[in-house]
Formats: structure tokens, sequence, C-alpha cells
């Protein structure tokens, strides 16, 4: 982005100097999270000898797709220096809403998915506009939305439908073509790709558009780094906030459509704690707790790690109570090994 | 570091307790048999798939059951869990990639298993359900089911509690929305005499439960009786009886280490037990048998493990299992 065309002469602005290619690969963000996936792939393929089967490598991807379609607008929410405690079960909340809409109003299944994205984008304006109304910390409000999203699954659900999860939609008109959508798969030999794969890539190079590309991207760099300057300089700071917010919803009701049409029926108490999942995805991959620094490809490489992890785990047959553990330990890593490589390629700038 | 790790090994070294405590548990494992298999059948491979939390007492029980069976059998056992339904059918799914040789899973959460479990059927994968899905587990393609039928259960309650001429009791549910605990109730309504009602409490949160108990107990000195789902949330029924200067008996589902000694010193009425040890050990035993043999049990109905009734004079037994940990 910073090459011109012209040579760059002794006094020219410092920021229009060209770099050169090695040293951009070393500036960027999800380098540290590249090198971390590559241990981590090598090291499984060794220790468990069913984690190079092309069946595995599909489980595994499936397991990676389902956390990097929430952490790709995660990691971007991020960079804009906000959290979102919320996005876990923001995405049973879709699902139910979804399922339970369709089954009350015996309506078509799409109308259903189409009032949970209304209402879930509801969800994440919520969010945005709270936060820049009241100016509380993103924490606060969204763990405040979090714990009555919690509580509102539980109680409507049984409210609605007398037990806490959904009744069938199966059978109704509709499903078989929102389930192609959204949790269909595709089989290659004996690997299944499931489609939430192509959703994951889809969003992941939006993102990474939206971010290199446009104009919104550098007010979210911008808001995220300081949003008193930002806001100086004429960056719509409130409105690039609210956006983000949608954008965490967006996928929230991708990925919970795709709980719906996986098992047709939602249990309504699920979804907690996997927030913290997309945000650790995203710090994986190199973006910064206190905002204004990632990328939304060092969020999918994040979450491919966590896939291969969670799943390695189990091919290599190790004791699943150390689980959390290794995953703990992982993330240490991965995050000293970024801020490593971010040091080294700023000392050679 | 080094001051601290001294300081430690002096104060243990100092006073020994000549009863209990780590060293009594290694004598009795010495002193227990070698785990060899008692088979020759090829060391087949069987992965156990379960919807329990982390560090859950009841599917800790049911896991050892399963090991020693593996044990006799040369079976190189492979656990995990999850309670996501999502998450239990991914673990699953590794399950089949691994071409492992038999499956058990439990059905919590059947519409997050359905397709998964076919897929292994599918496969060629011999698969037996435990403890929760017995409704399921023959039209999802299982050998056959093992567990304890909750609506049995709940009758046997009931009628445990007509013989100690109990008149008002309080069911305490400690997990909204579990299918199964709703039909413990519902049994022990439909065969107790005296008036029954529901009370709803949050199980991960065991202040909480010990306080609406509590509660209960003090607006309604009638109660006479309170049935607890989970041995855990009986120590707490305990505690709100005293406090609340009642004379409800406790009574619980489930057994464990201080449900046996409650059971001894008359501070808990009776137990009923599912038998967790035996879930895990006949699920492995009936896929070896099945391989070796392609002997199937049941009949084409769920194998029970439970409810059995376990009072005062079964507790003394009892409680060397307990402490062990096998029930």
């Amino acid at each position: 982005m910073t090459a011109t065309g012209q040579p760059a002469a002794p006094h020219t602005d410092e920021r229009l100097l060209r770099t050169s290619p090695l040293r951009k690969l070393l500036g960027r963000p999800e380098l540290g999270s590249v090198v971390g996936a590559v241990a981590v792939f090598l090291f499984f393929a060794i220790v468990a000898d069913s984690f190079l089967q092309a069946s595995s490598l599909g489980t595994v991807l499936y397991a990676a797709s389902t956390i990097g379609i929430m952490a790709a607008p995660v990691a971007l929410l991020m960079i804009g220096g906000e959290f979102d405690l919320s996005a876990g079960v923001m995405v049973t909340s879709s699902a139910l809403i979804s399922s339970m809409f369709s089954y009350q109003m015996t309506a078509n299944v799409w109308v259903g998915v189409f009032v949970s994205l209304l209402v879930t984008l509801g969800f994440g304006a919520f969010n945005g506009f709270m936060l820049t109304r009241t100016k509380l910390p993103s924490f606060i409000i969204t763990l405040g939305t979090f714990l009555m999203l919690t509580g509102l699954n539980l109680g409507f659900t049984k409210l609605i439908s007398g037990t806490v999860s959904t009744k069938t939609i199966g059978n109704m008109e509709g499903f078989e073509s929102a389930r192609k959508v959204f949790a269909s798969h595709l089989t290659i030999g004996d690997v299944e790709l499931k489609v939430t794969i192509l959703w994951w890539a889809a969003l992941v190079a939006i993102a990474t558009w939206i971010l290199i590309r446009t104009r919104f991207g550098n007010w979210i760099f911008a808001v995220g780094g300081e949003a008193d300057a930002a806001r100086a300089v004429g960056v719509p700071v409130i409105r690039t906030r609210i956006g983000l917010y949608l954008g965490v919803a967006f996928a929230a009701w991708v990925s919970g459509q795709h709980l719906l049409f996986s098992y047709d029926v939602v249990q309504s108490g699920e979804g907690v704690g996997n927030e913290l999942i997309y945000i650790i995805a995203a710090v994986i991959g190199g973006c910064l707790i206190t905002g204004g620094y990632g990328s939304a490809i060092g969020s999918a490489v994040g979450a491919i790690i966590f896939g291969m992890t969670s799943k390695g785990i189990v091919y290599a047959e190790w004791n699943p109570d150390w689980f959390k553990f290794f995953l703990g330990a992982m993330l240490l890593l991965a995050t000293l090994l970024n801020a490593w490589v971010r040091k080294r390629a700023e000392a050679t700038k | 570091m080094g001051a601290v790790l001294a300081a430690v090994l002096a104060a243990s070294l100092a006073g020994c307790s000549s009863t209990g405590g780590k060293r009594a548990e290694e004598r009795a494992a010495q002193q227990a048999a070698e785990g060899r298999s008692a088979v020759n059948t090829p060391r087949w491979t069987f992965a156990m798939v379960t919807h329990s939390g982390d560090g859950d007492t009841f599917w800790d029980i049911v896991q050892k059951g399963a090991k020693q069976a593996a044990r006799k059998d040369n079976i190189n056992f492979l656990y995990s869990h999850n309670d996501e339904g999502q998450q239990q059918a991914e673990l699953v799914q590794t399950a089949i990639d691994k071409k492992v040789d038999g499956l058990i899973v439990s059905l919590a959460k059947p519409d997050s298993m359905k397709t998964v479990v076919a897929k292994a059927v599918k496969a060629g994968i011999p698969v037996i359900t435990v403890n929760s899905g017995s409704a399921e587990s023959k039209a999802f393609g299982a050998l056959t089911h093992i567990g304890q039928d909750e609506s049995i259960a709940g009758e046997a309650v009931g009628d445990e509690l007509n013989t100690r001429k109990r008149e008002k009791v309080l069911c305490v549910l400690h997990e909204q929305g579990n299918v199964g605990h709703e039909q413990r109730c519902a049994g022990a309504k439909k065969t107790f005499d005296g008036t029954m009602q529901n009370l709803y409490v949050d199980g991960t949160n065991m202040p909480d439960v010990q306080a609406s108990i509590e509660a209960k107990l003090d607006s309604d000195k009638s109660i006479d009786a309170v049935v607890t789902l989970g041995a855990p949330f009986a120590a707490a029924a305990v505690k709100a009886k005293k406090t609340a200067g009642s004379k409800a008996e406790i009574d619980t589902f489930d057994l464990n280490a201080s449900v046996a000694t409650g059971l001894q010193d008359k501070t808990l009425g009776f137990a009923v037990d599912q038998q967790p040890y035996l879930q895990g050990y006949e699920a492995v035993d009936l896929l070896w048998l099945y391989r070796y043999n392609r002997n199937v049990l049941g009949g084409g109905l769920p194998v029970l493990t439970g409810p059995q009734v376990i009072t005062r004079d079964d507790a003394d037994a009892l409680a060397e299992y307990t402490d062990r940990g096998t029930r």
C-alpha cells in the first residue's frame, strides 16, 4: 500500500518509502501465527498417526470453520478496540429465533431465517448503540448482553416450546433448501467438506478486503488505535463501532443457522463460553487486545490452530482431562511468538 | 522457591497420619490384583464419547468401569466428552476418522448426535448407547442401550416413600430442562400416594441450591421428605434441613462416598443407584462380545442397570467401594 512507483528521494516523507517484499512479509500481523500453525501441524502429524488422513483433515477444517466464521468479525471488532462477550450465546439466540418463529407461525423456514437475521442484527445494533451512548467499556456492555441473552434463550424457549429445546422443523417447507445453504457437505473420496468452510473463506475474504482496500477499514484501524484523534480528523467513530457490532451479529446469524440446520433442533443452554474461543482465535492470529493492530487472515489461522489442537489431542489419544491446559499453554506460546516476531519486524524497519 | 519446597517437605514428614491418606490407598492398590487381559482376542480400539462436563463424578465412575472391562478384554479404550451437542458430535466424528472397532455414546442430546451416529453405523462400527437415549437408541441403529429407565426409577422412589409412610415430598431438580430429571420426578409422583411438589434449583451453584431448599422447608413445615436427583445435592439438602430446623427425611438418586456415610449415620433415608460402573463396564464388554461372537444382549430392549434402592442395611457393605470411587 505504500508503494507509490517513485524512487524514494532522500528527503521525501518517510511514509512513502518503499519497503522490500520480505520486510513487508515480516511486518504482517499474522506471520507469527502462521509459524505457530505450521509447528502445531507438524507436531500432530508426528504424534497422531490418524491426523494426516484425508477424512481427519476434513474434520479439523470443519472444527476450524465453526470458530473461524465468528473469529473474522470478532478480529475486526478487536482491531477497532472493542470486545463482544455476547458473541457465543448470540449464535444460539439466532438459531432459536429462526426455529421457533418458523414453527410457531407455521411459516416457510426461510421466513424464520430472515426474521432471525433482523433480530440478531438488532442485538448487534443494541451492543453498538449502548456502547456509543453510555461511554461504558464494551467489556461491561457486552457482558450485560451476554447474561441477558443467556436468560432470554432459556426463558423464552421454555415459555414458547414448554421444554428447553426447540421443536423439530425438519419436516417444514423450505427446510431442505435452507439446509443446502447452511449445513450441506460435499464428499470428495472419503473427505467431507462442509459448506461452513465456504462461508468461512468468504467472510475472511470480505473482512480482509474491508480492512485493506476500503475507507471503512482505515476507520477501524484509526478508531482502535486512538479514538479521540480519529474523531478529531473526521472519522465517524460511532458509525464505525456500530458497524463492527453488526458484523459480529451477522456472523452469529450464519453460525446459528448452521447449528439449526445441522441438527434441526436447538438446545437453549448452549453457546456459553464460546465467545472467549473466538477472542482467543483472533489473539493467536495477531490481534492486539488493546486494538489498532491485527488482521482477518490471522483470525483464520488462529481458528485453524484451535481446530488442529482440539481435534489433534483426540487423534493423539491423549487424556482429555488435560485438553484445557494444552489450549492455555498454546495460547500463551502463540501470543509470545507473535509479540517476538512483531518486535523483530519493527526493529528492522 | 527452594525454601518453600523444603518447608513443605519438612512439614509433610513431621506429621504422619497412621490412618487413611494416600499411603493407605497405595497399599490397597498394591493388594489388588494386577490388571492383565483375560482373553486372546486382537487388541481392538473402542471409543466412548459422552455428554459429561469437565470433572464429573458420575462419569468418572462410568469410565472406571469401562477401563476395567477394557483391561480384561484387551481393548485400547479411548474416552472423550463435551457437554455441547455440536462438540460431542465432532468428537464422535474423530472416532469414526480413527476407524475404531467399536463406539459407545450417550444420547443426552439425540438430535445433535443423529447424523453422526448414523454415519458410524454406515461405516460398519458397532454402536452401543449408554446412560441416556433409551428411546432413540434402536432408531439410530445401535446394538443395544445400557442404562436406567428414569420413569421406572422414579416409580421405585414413589414406592419406597410409601413404605416409609411419607405424606408430603419435595422433588429437587437441579438441571433445567433435563428430560430425564423430569421423568424421575413424574415417575415418583405416579406411584406416591401423598402429595409431591417440584422445586427447580441451579445445580451449578451449590449455595443457591441450599438456600432454595432452605426457604422451601422454612415456608412449609409439613414437608416430611426431600428427594434430590444427584448425590452432591443430598449434602446441600441435609445442611438446608439443619438450618431450617425441619424434620424431613432426605433421600437421593445416585451414590457417592458421602451418601454412603449419610445412610450409615441416618442423616439420609435411602438412595437409588443406577450403577454407573456397570454402565461403563457392560458397554465395553458387550462390544467385545459382539466383535468376538456377534452376541447382543437385551433382546431389542434396553439393558437396565437400575434402579437399585439402597438403605442403611446395604450401606455398610458398599462403603468400601464408594471410598474406592467405583460405586
